[in-house]
């Protein structure tokens, strides 16, 4: 039997929310990733993203399957994660990079164990890969105010933030709020982790949080245009691949993944004033 | 370059901050001041009172405290015991009016914005998250733009910069932010030497216009001449006064004999 068109695709309400849900979640993603690059923690946000899993499982086994103990449970693990390393590292002789690596392993692991007994294997595989397909009209609106969320949250705090990013001891002692945008950031970052759970799943949330930032970087001199170019980078990939995905039959998640990639390594290749082939790179 | 030129003069005083008549009352006062790092202590007992209009230079060896000393005077690190008096009031958090310059090593020269970008920075204790940018803040950037000479490179990201461009944007944000006091970590460090004269004329400038520049500074054959006072430190305070009382020998062999058994203990 052959597929059906694209057209009498997107004409089945789940394809719809599905398209909808890649602008969004790819928005929201990209928006963000200016923050995550420009604070150079794309590596703890891996971290983060990997420490959502066990928190799930325990969500799961206390409360039961739903989107709210899954939300709550995901939050809790990333701060218990987060807040953890910080304590290990203060009360032993380890960094925090370290007391993060092993913390948040054990968890994963010890998250994978949970839900392997639990019967949630449908569940296990898409929050570990994540399935934009079987999203519910909930897990869209979820999706929509966490989105709106974020981008409110950090263009309101856009000139501060953006002091702090470049350098904290300037921005303090220009009076810039430095522990409120640490809090603010930090809630937002988690929150916008959790909605590309449902997207792209716990192990390549990282890509979408970091790549469309990291491509614009590579474009451009202004900040704003890095938040502003990420998000549209973001919802663009990602409508891409959830239009090349159905024809190849690939999975949505990785195919926005690597959809990104492609974006970055192009960037990196052919940027006029940072790529490879670029006179000026160096002058640094 | 000078910056006299390019901007009106107010009655006595020439500093761009508002609010302020004398030179004199612009005082900058510091009293027993010791700081706490974790279990370290990073300063202990320093005092020194300095005004509007001159230049110290802060010298010690590596570990003595200077970058400690300068941010607590910026109001980043909260002393312990002591008090820092601006203005015969007492400084508990940071003012618009005192200006902080990191060490060239803190700055990512990376970072995705340009000399102007940087300069307007300076605008934010007066503009807030979302108050106007307007056309006084406008001019304000000119005008320091204009007297650190970058108008010429105002669109360029701050790595294509020389080292004394960088160093002139630094300050030009410090302008920017109507600053009395500019605090400078080691601001000849990574200069040339046509860009280290070009500073230390600055620095004179800067001063005429009744600026205070506190900067910590290692190179000990500079001291005479770019600087009006000189503070000895080694954690605890070895000597203050003027460069030609203070900076002896015999005071500078008392901060940087016997390293080891300062950094031991």
């Amino acid at each position: 039997m052959p597929l059906p068109t694209i057209t009498d695709f997107l004409a089945e309400p789940i394809a719809k929310r599905a398209l909808l849900a890649c602008l969004l979640i790819g928005f929201s993603n990209g928006f963000v990733s200016a923050f995550v690059v420009l604070r150079k923690s794309a590596l703890k946000i891996g971290t983060i993203s990997h420490s959502l899993l066990p928190g799930l499982a325990v969500a799961v086994l206390i409360a039961g399957l739903s989107q709210w103990s899954a939300l709550i449970g995901a939050i809790f693990a990333a701060l218990i994660v987060g807040l953890g390393s910080i304590f290990l590292s203060r009360t032993s002789r380890l960094d925090q990079d370290t007391a993060m690596g092993v913390l948040y392993t054990t968890a994963f692991a010890a998250g994978l164990l949970i839900l392997k007994n639990l019967d949630v294997r449908q569940k296990l595989d898409e929050w570990l890969f994540g399935s934009i397909i079987g999203m519910a009209d909930s897990d869209l609106w979820i999706a929509f105010g966490i989105s709106a969320i974020a981008v409110i949250t950090l263009t309101t705090l856009q000139r501060p933030l953006l002091i702090y990013l470049f350098e904290p001891n300037i921005a303090a002692s220009l009076g810039v709020p430095v522990r409120l945008l640490n809090y603010a950031t930090f809630a937002v970052t988690i929150l916008v982790l959790v909605s590309s759970l449902q997207a792209v799943g716990c192990i390549l949330s990282v890509g979408l949080m970091v790549a469309p930032a990291a491509t614009i970087y590579l474009l451009t001199n202004n900040a704003r245009t890095l938040f502003w170019g990420g998000g549209l980078l973001g919802a663009l990939g990602s409508m891409i691949a959830f239009f090349l995905s159905y024809p190849l039959g690939w999975s949505v998640s990785a195919t926005i993944i690597v959809v990104l990639g492609t974006f970055f390594l192009l960037a990196y290749i052919f940027s006029p004033k940072y790529g490879l082939f670029s006179k000026r790179r160096g002058v640094a | 370059m000078s910056a006299v030129a390019t901007h009106d003069k107010t009655k006595e005083h020439v500093c761009w901050g508002g609010g302020c008549e004398h030179t004199q009352q612009h005082r900058l006062e510091v009293v027993d001041l010791s700081v706490q790092y974790q279990e370290v202590r990073a300063l202990e007992k320093i005092n020194f009172a300095t005004e509007c209009g001159r230049s110290m230079a802060l010298i010690g060896p590596n570990g003595a405290g200077k970058s400690t000393l300068l941010k607590s005077l910026a109001g980043l690190i909260p002393g312990d015991t002591g008090k820092i008096l601006w203005r015969g009031k007492p400084l508990t958090r940071s003012s618009h009016e005192i200006a902080y310059l990191p060490q060239r090593g803190d700055i990512d020269w990376n970072f995705p914005i340009t000399v102007r970008g940087l300069v307007e920075m300076g605008r934010y204790p007066n503009l807030g998250w979302w108050r106007q940018y307007s056309r006084h803040d406008a001019e304000i950037v000119e005008r320091a733009l204009t007297s650190m000479e970058l108008r010429d490179l105002e669109d360029r990201q701050i790595s294509a910069l020389s080292g004394g461009q960088q160093q002139r944007a630094f300050i030009a944000r410090a302008l920017a932010q109507e600053a009395h006091v500019l605090l400078l970590d080691e601001p000849f460090t990574g200069l040339d030497k046509p860009a280290q004269e070009n500073l230390s004329r600055l620095f004179k400038e800067l001063t005429a216009e009744g600026r205070l520049l506190i900067a910590s500074h290692h190179d000990l054959q500079t001291v005479t001449g770019n600087f009006d006072d000189v503070l000895l430190i080694r954690r605890h305070q070895i000597a203050f006064g003027p460069v030609a009382d203070s900076f002896t020998p015999a005071n500078v062999s008392r901060a940087y004999d016997n390293q080891d058994q300062a950094s031991s203990n």
